[in-house]
């Protein structure tokens, strides 16, 4: 048996074909056949030292799959899984994983410690396994340094895989310790060493004591600086990701190591070897940030007392910090541009200059400008580049008055720039420069305009024109024009854009069409730029929106022309259907908004609708999310007489509700339920049946992610407000499904901020879902078929208010709810109300409330109260 | 050990526009459903049942397209009013909206004052129905002339990206436009993101304003998107307290006496007894008409209306008739059926019997100024009688109203709330 288990582990590795599909086959079906018998037989393999390494390698990684799962409900199942295995099977399986750290093979060590800290990631919670950390650190004292360093990287994986909670304080403080000792640069060993500043990176969530205490936090800090003097890089990089980590944790304890912070990270900045200076500079970045958050908080208002106290940090730093960013400007990359995901010590630099900008606002500009204005005229390339980028990194943070007189001066040599750079790199970052003046001192609040009468002719001719040269470049020059227009947004009527908008949507049309647009995500660029302009447009510009609309369309007619497509043509499709649906969709929602462009607009609707159902032809399996989107709209602007696509639309309908895979798209297509239901109101009613079956099958569907299930419940209230009492058939169903939601979701201790909106998500699409069907089935005779669900509607307002963590969101639709069953049950709820535990707090509490939406709802609801227990 | 995650190059935008369309739909379909809902609540707490709106077809919104459905016959539309639907009251855009619900003058205190009234002090100034729709907003005098044109914070009723702006969306208001401060005070609302307020109780009415009115930034300070601060009024109950703070309490504009809204009337156009205007010397500049240099006139002035048979009206609905030309007098002064006249109240005043007018001592002064449109109403000329001889005190109105409740002494329903 267990020959034949390596055997089956090799095989299931093997380049045959058949040989690697009977192998998986036979490991499901031991699996399937004896859980316990074969998970021990995996730890058994993965301890075996005399068994092939791959063999070993395979059945760790399959032990730690049958443990964990990406998949929130999958992972639930597993846990429950091997919570209810055997006692002394897990005893046993946990004894291999822990001897295998001390196998001389790495590979082996290095999986047992992955899977150590799965099982540690369940049990340790359920306090169980409490002798692990224990034997773990009695390891740290035993020789052989790989055993060691195999020990203090289960401690690493451990401390990422379990919460700081369910680890006791003096655990905590021994595991510090064995790692900071490991750090120490008495230890000889680089490999140790190296696991150490590694594991002490997921160790720092765990030390917030340690951290406030200051002989330990010294300690813990000399020798992460320590670290990041090692004369190997890993370790030197490894310690300054630590430091990074530190600044946002512990960014309140670290003013007494400030300076030397700063000295360590200047030199790596200049010295260092690039994933170390990289990592030097993030540490600045990421105090930025800290800062940008607190000072946000505190708002205007410096006298506030906030919780974390801001340090100024960046302000103190400010007059040596930014002349070492200046330097990191010049340090560019040939050809950065043309590759997407390049990211090097210029780029880094450029992005922490524009953090401490924001950080510290005015100061940064006097420290700027001095190397602007040296180095924007120099032959070399990269020094104008470094200028220019240095320019367009601080544009944001600044007060528009600090900037507005260099911004003005330097607009004329930008424009020219980018017309006769005979650099491209130069030229990029001219036109992003462009685009971020546009987007942060251009526009209705700008008190100084700095596109003027004077020169707005030319900065367009100057976009255009460059929007012709090499992709990069055309896409930042798209990118301009974007901001541009969206600074006209709302003036009204007459646009300065007016006189240039057929130009421009003529030019952006054109890009769209270059052979190399698919380079540098141009055209995608150009379609994104073409929406803001006609999402911009005025009364005046938005008739020269509808001509586009025929032209759009002819595009995506084109599109599903082709035939016989490899998989790339297809991706390269969809991609291009996608681009055109979206800006179909802006154009509906534009022109649909105004009288006299929806009427002329209409027109066209058949024949979009049909397009958007070929669209959906041209795939088997999923739907477009796009056109899905673009419906939407479409069914806004139609109406009722939605009606007669219906027929054709709904099975494309039903295939969007059925994608659980792209759950995106389900979303989409459940807010488009809500859209048709608001158009077409009780002519949906046909369709119901199906959409409340494929809605009622994705609630119960395990594998749809959570997200989209707050959202199908308000969709039910769409529906009901819809079709009023004729919801009556689906009562049975869909009561039985909110009221468990409804006790689920008041069940949660919310553990986390992300679980907390959740599950306010939830409730409110629940809530929704309630009021949708009260107000469906208000003044109908069939009123009484809602009393018996009464009860549990109120007890369910109870015991939210009594949680006391709703939002505003949550608290208005509740209250409004309150209101609702009121208002259609009358006195029936009257009495239920007065009795409830809580209804008159949190009716006085919503009144009382700052938000006007809260208070609405509280209002509206008082008045149905009244009316309900005064009959 | 997970890598660091490397920041986003800023060079490359932050949001895709994809994201974004996505984000504007779901926020646009926040607001349907939440528009959707509240005109649920709306209906629901109206007179009407959900059913007479369900049959009442909703897919014509594409109708007004076909010429025709603008022709349609008066009285159809007349007769239609009562249905709440967008079509309807998007007609309301046009002459209608120029109609407003004109109070009665108070001449004798309503029973119920306390319970089923609201009271409000009434902002001196001029009367207008302010429509804002398509991204511009018009207040129209009672004459029909246009006061105002201008961009406001109203929905749609400037030029600005609403996602949630939809072709029908647009509101009326019923406004008294207050010179000194350059404010448009809102008294009540006719229709709000076009939904018809016509057919709801006051009650919801001004429930409905005090929330909506605020919700858009209309009440904010002018801007160059927003030209006049808009401002609800402070409606009160009308028992005790409520009365002697609108009566006494300090407002930010001039008063010009009390207002008083019967809390279950709809909103009525033309002269209706279910809201009923009172002043006296202490909350009004203006209790007895003056002259056009502000003296007060010596008699009472009142302006009628000349009718085919000769005979005198003024504008209430049914007419009240207070005397009669004879034809030759019309032939000689050339006056036509229809003409607004104004007279004197001569020293003979006015009869009355049993509370009803019985005779007029009428002395004929000649037509009235062209901006006139309407004739007195009978309330207004019995107040304006009242005033310069028995007038109805601010005393009279507190007791009405400790009597009242002297005499119901029915506990308070609204527990809930306190």
């Amino acid at each position: 048996m267990a020959m034949e288990v390596t055997q089956v582990l090799l095989n299931a590795q093997s380049i045959d074909g058949t040989v690697r599909k009977h192998a998986e086959e036979s490991l499901k079906q031991f699996q399937e056949q004896n859980l316990p018998s074969f998970l021990l037989s995996l730890s058994r393999e993965l301890a075996n030292d005399e068994k092939p390494v791959d063999s070993r390698k395979l059945a760790g990684l399959i032990l730690k799959n049958a443990l964990d799962a990406k998949e929130q409900h999958r992972k639930f199942e597993l846990v429950q899984r091997w919570l209810s295995l055997d006692a002394n099977v897990k005893t046993r399986i946990k004894t291999c994983l822990l001897k295998t750290l001390t196998s001389p093979v790495p590979d082996a060590q290095s999986t047992a410690s992955q899977v150590i800290a799965k099982v540690a990631g369940i049990e340790l919670p359920q306090k169980q396994w409490p002798e692990l950390i224990g034997s773990l650190l009695s390891n740290i004292h035993q020789l052989p340094a790989h055993v060691k360093q195999a020990t203090l990287e289960t401690l690493g994986y451990l401390c990422e895989e379990v919460s700081p909670d369910v680890v006791d304080q003096d655990h905590v403080n021994k595991i510090l310790t064995a790692v900071v000792q490991g750090m120490n640069a008495a230890e000889g060993n680089d490999n140790v060493r190296l696991a150490a500043t590694r594991a002490l990176y997921n160790a720092l969530s765990f030390a917030q004591a340690n951290f406030n205490n200051d002989m330990e936090r010294d300690y813990i800090m000399r020798v992460v600086c320590e670290a990041t003097q090692s004369p190997e890089v890993k370790i030197r990089q490894a310690a300054f990701e630590c430091l990074v980590s530190i600044s946002s944790t512990y960014y309140d304890n670290l003013a007494p190591y400030m300076q030397d912070v700063y000295n360590i990270t200047a030199k790596a900045v200049r010295e260092d070897d690039e994933p170390v200076a990289l990592q030097a500079i993030e540490f600045w970045s990421s105090i930025c940030d800290e800062e940008i958050d607190i000072l946000e908080e505190y708002g205007g208002d410096f006298t506030a007392d906030s919780d974390v106290p801001c340090f100024y940090f960046i302000k103190q730093a400010l007059p040596a910090l930014v002349p070492m960013l200046l330097e990191t400007l010049l340090k560019q990359v040939e050809d950065q541009d043309q590759d997407e995901g390049a990211w090097n010590i210029a780029m880094a630099g450029g992005t922490c200059l524009g953090l401490v900008a924001r950080t510290v606002g005015d100061d940064i500009v006097p420290l700027v400008i001095p190397f602007i204005e040296e180095n924007i005229t120099k032959p070399d390339w990269r020094q104008r580049e470094g200028a220019t980028y240095a320019f367009g990194s601080i544009l944001e943070g600044p007060s528009p008055d600090k900037l507005l007189h260099i911004v003005n001066v330097a607009l004329s040599f930008m424009l020219s720039a980018l017309m006769k750079d005979p650099n491209n790199h130069v030229k990029d970052t001219t036109a992003w420069t462009l685009g971020r003046i546009f987007e942060f001192l251009h526009g209705s609040t700008m008190d100084t305009p700095v596109i003027t009468q004077a020169n707005c002719q030319q900065i367009i001719t100057v976009l255009l024109q460059s929007m012709k040269d090499t992709p990069n470049v055309a896409e930042k020059a798209c990118g301009a024009l974007y901001f541009l227009a969206q600074g006209y947004e709302d003036v009204s009527p007459t646009s300065p854009l007016t006189p240039f908008f057929q130009e421009i949507v003529q030019s952006l049309l054109t890009v769209t069409h270059r052979e190399d647009a698919g380079e540098s995500r141009l055209r995608t660029a150009a379609y994104e730029t073409l929406n803001e302009v006609v999402r911009c447009s005025t009364d005046e510009t938005s008739p020269m929106v509808l001509p586009l609309v025929p032209v759009i369309m002819m595009e995506l007619h084109k599109t599903l022309e082709g035939q016989k497509l490899s998989s790339d043509e297809k991706e390269k499709q969809s991609e291009l259907q996608g681009l055109l649906c979206g800006c179909l969709q802006v154009i509906i929602q534009k022109l649909g908004s105004s009288e006299p462009t929806k009427y002329v607009f209409m027109q066209y609707a058949d024949q979009i609708m049909g397009l958007f159902l070929r669209v959906f032809a041209c795939r088997s399996a999923t739907v477009h999310e796009e056109a899905m989107l673009a419906i939407g709209a479409l069914a806004y602007s139609t109406g009722s007489d939605f009606a007669k696509y219906m027929p054709e639309f709904y099975k494309y309908l039903e295939m969007g509700l059925q994608n659980f895979e792209e759950y995106q798209v389900c979303a989409v297509t459940v807010g488009v339920v809500g859209d048709i239901c608001r158009a077409m109101e009780e002519k949906i009613l046909p369709y119901c049946d199906g959409i409340m079956t494929q809605l009622l099958k994705d609630l119960s569907s395990n594998q749809l992610h959570r997200s989209v299930k707050p959202p199908i419940f308000s969709s039910f209230g769409d529906i009901a407000l819809a079709i009023g009492e004729n919801f009556e058939k689906y009562l049975m169903y869909s009561m039985p499904m909110l009221q468990s939601a409804a006790d689920l979701s008041t069940h949660t201790s919310s553990a986390d901020d992300d679980m907390t909106e959740y599950t306010n998500s939830l409730r409110n699409g629940i809530l929704e879902a309630y009021s949708g069907i009260f107000q469906g089935f208000k003044n109908s005779p069939k009123t009484q078929l809602l009393i018996p669900y009464a009860p549990h509607v109120v007890q369910f307002l109870d015991s939210i208010y009594m949680e006391k963590d709703m939002d505003e969101v949550v608290m208005k639709t509740a209250i409004g709810l309150l209101g609702d069953l009121a208002d259609t049950l009358g006195n029936n709820a009257g009495s239920l109300i007065q009795q409830s535990l809580s209804s008159k707090d949190f009716l006085n509490e919503c009144l009382s409330s700052e938000d006007h939406m809260i208070k609405e709802s509280a209002e509206w609801a008082k008045l149905a109260i009244n009316k309900a227990i005064s009959v | 050990m997970a890598p660091h995650d490397l920041r986003r190059p800023f060079k490359r935008p932050a949001i895709s526009d994809q994201q974004r369309r996505r984000e504007l739909s779901l926020l646009r379909q926040t607001h349907h459903r939440r528009d959707a809902q509240l005109q649920a609540r709306c209906l629901a707490s109206s007179v009407l049942s959900l059913q007479s709106r369900s049959s009442e077809p909703v897919s014509d919104v594409g109708v007004e397209l076909v010429p025709k459905s603008e022709s349609l016959p008066e009285q159809e539309s007349g007769a239609l009013t009562k249905d709440l639907d967008v079509r309807q009251a998007s007609r309301l855009k046009g002459a209608e909206a120029r109609k407003l619900m004109l109070p009665e003058w108070m001449i004798d205190v309503p029973d119920r004052l306390s319970h089923d009234w609201y009271v409000f002090a009434r902002p001196a100034g001029k009367r207008c129905i302010v429509v804002s729709s398509n991204g511009t907003t018009v207040s129209r005098l009672r004459n029909g002339s246009i006061l105002h044109h201008f961009p406001s914070a109203l929905p749609c009723g400037a030029r600005t990206r609403d996602v949630s702006g939809s072709a029908q969306s647009y509101c009326i208001l019923d406004c008294i436009f207050h010179e000194s401060d350059q404010t448009y005070y809102v008294i009540d609302m006719v229709c709000w993101r076009g939904y018809s307020l016509y057919d709801c109780t006051a009650e919801f009415r001004f429930f409905w304003l005090n929330s909506k009115l605020e919700e858009t930034g209309a009440c904010g300070p002018p801007s160059h998107y927003h030209k006049f601060r808009f401002s609800p009024v402070s409606i009160y109950s009308c028992d005790q307290s409520g009365l002697l703070a609108s009566y006494t309490g300090a407002v930010p504009y001039v008063k010009d006496g009390l207002l008083f809204y019967n809390k279950h009337a709809h909103y009525q156009t033309g002269n209706t007894p279910l809201a009923l205007v009172w002043k006296d010397e202490n909350c009004s500049q203006y209790v007895i008409d003056t002259d056009s240099k502000g003296q007060v006139l010596s008699q009472q002035q009142v302006v009628l209306e000349l009718r085919d048979d000769g005979k005198l009206s003024t504008s209430d609905d049914p007419v009240v008739i207070f005397g009669c030309l004879d034809g030759e007098v019309i032939q000689m002064s050339g006056l036509r059926s229809g003409d607004l006249l104004k007279f004197d109240i001569s020293v003979g005043g006015l009869t009355l019997v049993d509370g009803k007018l019985e005779k007029a001592d009428l002395h004929y002064l000649g037509k009235v100024n062209r901006a006139r449109i309407f004739a007195d109403s009978y309330s207004k000329v019995m107040f304006q009688h009242m005033v310069r001889h028995t007038p109805l005190k601010f005393e009279d109105l507190l007791a009405s109203i400790s009597l009242s409740d002297d005499q119901e002494n029915k506990p308070c329903d609204s527990e809930m709330v306190g």
